[in-house]
């Protein structure tokens, strides 16, 4: 009788130690985690703050040192929107002017991107490989590296202050991704599907247009926001191309700001919030397409 | 007679089994498909990007460019940027996107809602987030030195005012934009990493640090290198993070080869001058890019 209860008075103690050493890392680990991710969260959102806290501050209380607003206005976002600074005379033709950028690259990129995989992986185009090395080869060559020559191109075309200038830099230099995530997606779409649609009669166009674009539709949103993204983002061949008021975009109207004496940094702020909020609503509406998309083709080629 | 004919007919041979070659295995109204389809990307590719190319290298082929270009004082402090901004910034921001990725792996809601703001600087726009960063480094009203009197009573420096931090600041701005990306991508690394290798490994006693050490980092280590590569390649270009965050001074100390570039072609309106700036860093891109289409073909193979 005592053999036993000391036999489990050994064994619960036993158990009791190995569960606080289980629990101690447990608790440690805890630790760790909500360490790190308020590490994570601060440093990833310090910027973004800054962005937010100044664009709400009324235009005086810029140059000040509060870390918070003393007094939260919209002002700024109203003047954005109603173009009410003299800065701000052109707001919505250079949103615009964005948008019509931003479409025209990802509808081309797409259109382009989907024929050329579709001719290579699925026709089997002889010499396709050259084409592909043509891509990997622009996929790898940094665009600002070709901007002066570019430049010097557009200029002997009279193609300057034209905003199809950037939109066919940008297509030049995106479509070599997309190529490489569709071909990558088309891998797993089997060659039968095509031969059989060809036995009953279909043309190529035929089936490029019901059967391959319908069966790569994930990949085509991905590719598609990719493209946007891209467009959205890219600075320098805008700022060299798009100098008039009429061509303008967004990206090279804020860098004006940055260069005058007196920024308006609360309308700046604004301006920039506003233009990051359709990539932001894009990227999170297709954040897991976009995620495989990267992996299948920025990745692994 | 006989020979006549023969060399008559020799051309006609090769002209169609040339003409064959070129079709493959496609037929005669499908061949024509095939290359309508493929053409408008050769015509982007060719107009838009080859043609490019050779008007650069046209443009940057005098030898007495280099030499005016070697002695500017100017490209020097240049070249030390750009290697200081590749060495930094690609390895420390793959180094934190690797443990990172790792961290990520944990199971939970919290890791899928921390990730979800994580990738934020990822989907904001650069100029956005740089330019907030540019006026949150100003030394007299930026956020940063407030921060700092408000919390310790300590007068912030004017960072921008001076090189070393003004190339650090960019440098710090370029990891905080791209290491949620790469993050992403090793993530996506590791969740390929079939389960029942870590399984496997877990029972043989790798957890933790030999885990990590003798399964996960081996059978990432090559989808590091290429992402390694990529980025010091995207990283060699990189225009915005400079431009917004120094603006390439002061006094012109901060710049990189593609500012540089940018900045003799346009500002002081040498576009030749500005060409042989971002050719002198072929020697390095080239070796880059044919390490890299290899990788990258053979990987694209290997799936």
């Amino acid at each position: 009788m005592s053999t036993i209860t000391a036999e489990a008075r050994l064994a619960s103690r036993a158990t009791s130690r190995v569960g606080s050493s289980v629990r101690l890392r447990r608790y440690l680990s805890t630790i760790g985690t909500v360490v790190l991710s308020t590490a994570i969260i601060v440093w990833t959102l310090v910027p973004i703050y800054n962005m937010v806290m100044i664009s709400l501050e009324p235009e005086g209380d810029v140059f000040t040192d509060h870390i918070f607003p003393r007094v939260w206005s919209i002002e700024s976002f109203w003047g954005v929107l109603t173009q009410g600074h003299w800065y701000l005379e052109h707001f919505w033709h250079q949103f615009a002017n964005s948008i019509y950028m931003g479409a025209m690259v990802t509808i081309l990129t797409l259109v382009i991107g989907s024929l050329t995989s579709f001719s290579i992986g699925r026709m089997r185009i002889r010499y396709g490989w050259l084409v592909s090395n043509a891509a990997l080869l622009t996929y790898v060559i940094p665009a600002s590296f070709l901007a002066i020559p570019f430049y010097r191109i557009m200029q002997n075309y009279g193609m300057a202050n034209n905003l199809w200038s950037v939109i066919a830099a940008l297509v030049a230099f995106a479509t070599p991704y997309a190529f490489f995530v569709l071909q990558e997606y088309g891998r797993s779409i089997p060659i039968e599907v095509d031969e059989s649609a060809r036995i009953d009669g279909a043309s190529p166009g035929q089936i490029y247009l019901r059967i391959y674009l319908p069966l790569m539709a994930p990949a085509l949103v991905a590719v598609g926001t990719y493209a946007m993204l891209l467009a959205w983002n890219e600075y320098l061949y805008q700022f060299l191309l798009l100098s008039s008021k009429s061509s303008m975009t967004v990206p090279v109207a804020l860098a004006q700001f940055l260069s005058s004496d007196q920024s308006p940094w609360n309308f700046m702020m604004a301006t920039a919030i506003i233009y990051a909020l359709p990539p932001v609503a894009i990227y999170y509406a297709f954040r897991r397409r976009m995620t495989s998309g990267l992996t299948m083709g920025g990745v692994k080629g | 007679m006989s020979t006549s004919i023969v060399d008559v007919s020799r051309p006609a041979i090769q002209r169609r089994t040339f003409a064959r070659s070129l079709r493959g295995s496609l037929k005669g109204g499908e061949y024509t498909w095939a290359l309508a389809f493929v053409v408008p990307y050769i015509a982007v590719f060719v107009a838009f990007v080859a043609y490019p190319v050779v008007y650069g290298l046209w443009m940057g082929s005098e030898v007495s460019l280099y030499r005016e270009l070697f002695s500017d004082p100017i490209y020097q402090s240049t070249v030390v940027n750009t290697v200081l901004y590749l060495a930094l910034g690609v390895n420390i921001k793959m180094f934190l996107a690797l443990l990172l990725s790792g961290f990520f792996m944990r199971p939970g809601w919290w890791m899928k809602a921390l990730l979800l703001i994580f990738v934020l600087p990822w989907a904001v726009p650069q100029i956005s987030t740089f330019i907030s960063i540019h006026w949150m480094l100003n030394g007299e009203w930026g956020f940063l030195n407030n921060v700092l009197y408000q919390l310790f009573h300590i007068e912030g420096p004017s960072w921008l005012n001076d090189r070393w931090s003004a190339l650090g600041a960019v440098i710090v701005s370029h990891i905080w934009k791209w290491t949620p990306f790469w993050t992403l991508i090793l993530l996506a690394g590791r969740m390929a990493i079939p389960l029942e290798i870590r399984d496997t490994a877990r029972v043989d006693g790798a957890t933790g640090v030999k885990g990590f050490v003798y399964i996960t980092f081996p059978l990432l280590a090559n989808l590091y290198l290429i992402c390694t590569l990529l980025s010091t390649i995207f990283l060699l270009g990189d225009f915005n993070a400079v431009t917004f965050v120094s603006g390439g001074g002061p006094a012109n100390t901060t710049h990189v080869l593609a500012t540089l570039g940018i900045r003799n072609a346009f500002e002081i309106a040498q576009p030749r001058l500005g060409v042989a700036a971002v050719m002198s860093a072929l020697p390095m891109v080239i070796p880059l890019v044919i390490v890299l289409m290899r990788k990258l073909r053979t990987a694209e193979v290997q799936l």
